[in-house]
């Protein structure tokens, strides 16, 4: 039984939806309040509450389904799903179940240069459920918090497409990108915002059959997915080859012991009694409604990815930086587009952006912070584009535009403003540097008469005298210029 | 078709995802009276439906989509004054293993 | 109509506050005429579960001193009206009849509750119920059951008993109930008295305690269909916290009363299940229907072919629909907890103490029916039998413009009669399920009396937002009738307490 195994796995991803008020009621569905204090007579299932669902949600879940080239049903329909659990208001959960919101889209993923195209088998909405608190209270009882009960989630479905821990943490990071990128999600997985089980399982390579699979839970960040999926995938594998069989369940990964723990069997799995909820009539989503989701779809990550190799100059590694983060490309953008603004017709796209994802990537970057889908950034990329304009056009060198960045960024104040201020801007006036040169020749007769006597090598030495005279400030190529001109036309 | 009684593991296995203790009379009862009632119920097998949609809701109608609007939360007194057991602003329930829902 | 209304409590809600209106009388007067009538009887009838004498007389002094001020007055202004305790209020508790609630105060009030006090009506209290409204009887109240003011050893009917019963005895002017599967309608027919059961998506639920939610609609109950056509005009309309509200401006319901009936298209019901109704109700029945002929409409024979298997699919669509309804009342958030053990002991100790007998039942029937491996078998083909059911209307209603049927297959039964033979109790429910299940308004009026002095009813079915029409049929046959509504024994000063 020693033959080689293929690794099977299948990813179940629930993604909050950043609407203001949850799914099923007014309540905030943002975090940071107290306990118990974003609730209301619905998310609580206070007797005699009935749900209404936000538009908002619908059309963020679309948005999801649409990015992910998903088809979105026309018609679709809440469920309950029954059980009984602290965490659950009604002893249900208003989810989708026989008719989902969307199926059939598709997400590719690239690990070691081999693409892997993932279906997503649908993507359907529900109602987040409480926070169970433990060790808080003076007794052994665990507390609920209700303020995320109600929060709209999607849950997004993979077929049981990735081949290895690698892929399904790249497909996580892909997906998370999409959905950062559409707006609708925080990419927050430490909170909980986007939370991921895995099915796992083993076959023998060849085999077509898949082999028997366990749900992953808490694998809350992308550290701990690659772990836990190939600690168990490793278990799997002991279990295999030692003569065993794989028993469906449902496991918990425990990163103290880094280790998967079984938690609840297939034979205790309970018969949650889906059936459609009867206070809520079908969802009906119409095409104009799919239509103009559709139109107010945002450029993909991986298509602004292509387009900044293709147009702007952009290495693929480039591209990937420019993209880490929607804020971050939004600003690369932005200089870029003003950048090209200011320098006029001349100025080649290919390669402003890639001076401009070099400055980012050298000088930017280092000031950005991002939490969830915000970040705080070096000032406007019209800030940022004024400057590097400035180096373009000669009045500042590229070594003292980093200098005045920093400083930019410490006083909030304009490129021009610092260099005019501090006098940092190059001599590129023809005629003022041109009666500085005539001094520093008037000082020298002896280099003059050498040079003009053939030693042109004194050149160099003639740029110095210059330099130091302006206190480096002077535009070298102009320097250049004038020096020869004005050595050789006195000869 | 015509059960006359639920037998008693099932009804056991029902009470257990209604989450309801019953005695064993009480048991006896029920396994005794659903099976009468279902009994009954098997009357609808004389009707062929496989091809008639089903009714969930009796006026046809789409869920209406509410706006994306916040509105204000009551504090949560309101609410933890109905508690059976409340503490540090938590409704307090017996101790919940995880994993079990 | 009684030869005279020798007493203030005989009027109507409509003359109750036109007499309020025109000042000819005061609406605290009312009250607290309401409220002693309340203290006299109600210790025999336990129709009310709570009453609120301070909240009821406040709320009279200020349509009182709003009428001083000249201000105008809300078409319901003073008149006194009785809630059924499955309805959320704020300064009321709300108990359902059920252990599990006992005492608990809701932190809201229902959309129906906010349109009674809008339109100026005096919320007496809240009546009693089958627990969560699962019944025909009253009797499976964990607070006892209520007694009819026809005959005390008889029942009010269910589940709105409480109401029907109120209503009839005069404790109140008119009173909510809810309909589910006959709930207004059944109990008015036990008691002499109107209820409507509106269109499906007519009144808004927020605030009703779900018993199954695809049936559920509060309705009125009154001494005439006019009363009743009344107060329904001040529930009814769009609720944008129900998504199963009809988007419909308001409507007056009452609009045609007093207008002939002459030409409308009755469609009289046939078949066993009439022949197999108590003789002096097929009488009736027929006297009923040729009482409409003589007002001038024209009769036309229909049949509902599935009709009879509305039973069957109610009781597997209700129970089920219930048995996802009542998981909330789990004892963590709100209600009684009985600790016991771990949390799963907890959960199940809390409702096998919580719940009554037949609240269990339709937990366990609704559970089964949507279980793994039943669902396809019960909930589902049921749910198919529900669409024969609404296509058996639309042909009726393309030949008829109402349906007539008994509304009971017999006259109130004694109390406690049916407790161990729930599907006898149930198989009672056949004129009523239908409608329900088709979403149907619905109509029952008084058609009647048995010669031992029991009231029998008559249901008017109508197609879907067809309330006024059936409230002007149900007025002319009522005016017609001049039944009279008031039980022996209770009212009249002469006759005494
Ligand atoms: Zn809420």
């Amino acid at each position: 039984m020693a033959g080689a195994f293929e690794t099977v796995i299948g990813l179940e991803v629930h993604s909050q939806l950043l609407t203001q008020s949850k799914l099923f009621c007014g309540c905030p569905a943002r975090f940071g309040a107290q306990a118990n204090e974003h609730v209301c007579p619905v998310c609580l299932g206070l007797p005699g509450a009935l749900p209404v669902p936000n538009g908002a949600a619908v059309d963020m879940a679309m948005r999801a389904a649409l990015a992910l080239g998903c088809q979105v049903r026309t018609q679709s329909v809440f469920e309950r799903k029954n059980y009984f659990y602290p965490d659950l208001a009604k002893g249900y959960q208003i989810s989708q179940f026989a008719l989902p919101l969307s199926e059939h889209g598709e997400l590719s993923v690239e690990v070691d240069g081999a693409t892997r195209t993932v279906s997503i088998v649908r993507i359907h909405m529900e109602e987040d459920a409480a926070k169970n608190i433990h060790g808080v209270g003076s007794g052994t009882d665990t507390l609920v918090d209700f303020n995320r009960a109600g929060v709209p989630l999607i849950e997004i479905v993979s077929g049981p497409d990735l081949r290895s821990a690698a892929e399904a943490e790249a497909y996580l990071r892909r997906l998370r990108e999409v959905l950062m990128f559409c707006g609708v999600n925080d990419g927050n997985l430490e909170e909980g915002s986007f939370r991921c089980d895995a099915n796992v399982s083993i076959r023998p390579v060849g085999q077509q059959q898949l082999g028997t699979r366990t749900e992953l839970k808490n694998i809350n960040s992308f550290r701990f997915v690659r772990k836990a999926i190939e600690y168990e995938v490793s278990r799997q594998k002991a279990v295999v080859s030692g003569g065993g069989t794989i028993v469906q369940e449902t496991r918990t990964w425990l990163e103290s012991s880094a280790t998967t723990v079984s938690m609840r069997s297939k034979e205790e799995a309970m018969d949650y009694r889906y059936f459609p909820d009867p206070d809520l009539p079908p969802l009906q989503v119409d095409e104009a409604r799919v239509d103009a989701v559709r139109a107010a779809l945002p450029e993909l990550p991986v298509d602004k990815r292509a387009r900044y190799v293709a147009t702007m100059g952009l290495t693929e590694s480039d591209a990937g930086v420019m993209t880490g983060h929607p804020e971050i490309a939004c600003y690369f953008e932005g200089v870029v587009s003003e950048l090209c603004k200011q320098l006029g017709n001349g100025a080649k796209l290919a390669s402003v952006g890639k001076r401009v994802a070099n400055f980012i990537q050298s000088e930017a970057l280092r000031y950005v912070q991002t939490e969830g889908l915000a970040a705080s950034l070096p000032g406007a990329p019209e800030a940022l584009a004024e400057l590097l304009a400035l180096v373009e056009d000669g009045t500042v060198s590229g070594k003292m535009a980093k200098s005045v960045f920093s400083d930019m960024v410490q006083s909030g104040r304009s490129a021009r403003a610092l260099v005019d201020e501090k006098g940092l801007s190059q001599v590129s006036d023809a005629g003022q540097l041109e009666s500085v040169i005539r001094d520093v020749l008037a000082s020298s007769p002896d280099n003059v008469a050498a040079y003009r006597g053939g030693k042109t090598g004194l050149l160099g030495w003639f740029v110095g005298q210059v330099m130091k005279a302006t206190k480096g400030a002077a535009n070298p190529k102009l320097a250049n210029e004038l020096l020869r001109k004005l050595l050789d036309e006195e000869a | 078709m015509a059960q006359t009684k639920i037998p008693r593991d099932q009804v056991e296995h029902v009470a257990k995802l209604a989450s309801l203790m019953l005695a064993d009379d009480e048991a006896d009862r029920l396994g005794h009276e659903l099976g009468e009632i279902l009994a009954y119920m098997a009357s609808l097998d004389e009707l062929d439906v496989a091809a008639v949609e089903p009714t969930f809701h009796s006026i046809p109608m789409g869920a209406p989509l509410r706006a994306d609007e916040v509105i204000a939360c009551f504090p949560r007194e309101t609410y933890l004054k109905s508690a059976p057991k409340s503490e540090a602003g938590g409704f307090a329930v017996p101790k919940v293993l995880e994993g079990e829902g | 109509m009684p030869s005279m209304p020798a007493e203030v409590h005989d009027l109507g809600v409509t003359e109750m506050a036109a007499g309020i209106a025109d000042g000819s009388l005061s609406a605290r007067a009312l009250v607290d005429h309401h409220l002693a009538r309340i203290e006299t009887h109600d210790a025999h009838l336990h129709g009310f579960l709570h009453v609120d004498v301070a909240g009821a007389r406040a709320q009279a002094d200020r349509i009182d001193r709003a009428r001083a001020a000249g201000k105008p007055l809300a078409p319901l202004a003073g008149v006194p009206i009785a809630v059924k305790d499955n309805m959320c209020t704020r300064t009321m508790p709300t108990t359902c009849a059920s252990r599990m609630l006992a005492g608990y105060q809701p932190p809201y009030d229902a959309h129906v509750v906010e349109c009674l006090a809008a339109a100026g009506a005096v919320i007496l209290g809240k009546t009693n119920l089958d627990e969560f409204a699962m019944g025909s009887s009253t009797d499976n109240s964990a607070f006892g059951p209520t007694h009819n003011p026809w005959d005390l050893t008889r029942s009010p009917g269910g589940s709105s008993g409480g109401s029907a019963s109120s209503v009839a005895a005069r404790l109140s002017a008119a009173a909510l109930g809810s309909d589910t599967g006959g709930s207004v309608r059944q109990p008015a027919a036990f008691c002499g008295l109107t209820a409507i059961k509106p269109t499906y998506g007519r009144v808004s639920r927020y605030g009703l305690v779900a018993f199954a939610s695809s049936l559920d609609q509060v309705g009125p109950i009154a001494r005439s269909a006019r009363d009743a056509g009344r107060v329904l005009s001040a529930i009814a309309g769009y609720d944008r916290r129900d998504a199963t509200s009809i988007d419909r401006p308001g409507e007056d319901f009452t609009a045609s009363c007093g207008e002939a009936i002459r030409g409308v298209r009755v469609g009289v019901l046939a078949g066993a299940a009439l022949e197999q109704c108590d003789p002096e109700m097929q009488a009736s029945f027929k006297a009923g229907v040729q009482r409409l002929q003589d007002l001038g409409c024209q009769l036309v024979d229909v049949k509902l072919p599935h009709m009879g298997h509305g039973i069957a699919v109610y009781y597997l669509v209700a129970p089920a629909e219930a048995s996802s309804n009542l998981a909330r009342f789990d004892g963590m958030r709100y209600g009684m907890r009985k600790p016991s053990g771990d949390l799963r002991q907890t959960y199940a100790q809390t409702r096998a103490d919580g719940f009554g007998t037949e609240v269990k039942r339709r937990i366990m029937l609704g559970t089964y029916a949507l279980s793994s491996g039943y669902y396809d078998a019960f909930y589902l083909k049921a749910q198919r039998v529900r669409t024969l059911i609404r296509n058996d209307y639309e042909a009726a209603f393309a030949k008829c413009d109402v349906i007539a049927s008994p509304t009971t297959p017999r006259p109130a039964f004694e109390i406690g009669a049916m407790h161990d033979d729930p599907l006898a109790m149930y198989l009672e429910d056949i004129f009523v399920l239908p409608p329900s299940l088709a979403g149907l308004p619905a109509v029952a009026t008084p058609c009647g009396i048995t010669r031992s002095g029991l009231p029998l009813g008559m249901q008017l079915t109508g197609s879907a937002l067809s309330e006024a029409k059936l409230v002007q049929v149900a007025d002319a046959f009522e005016r017609d009738l001049a039944f009279d509504s008031l039980p022996p024994g209770l009212g009249r000063a002469s006759e005494g307490a």
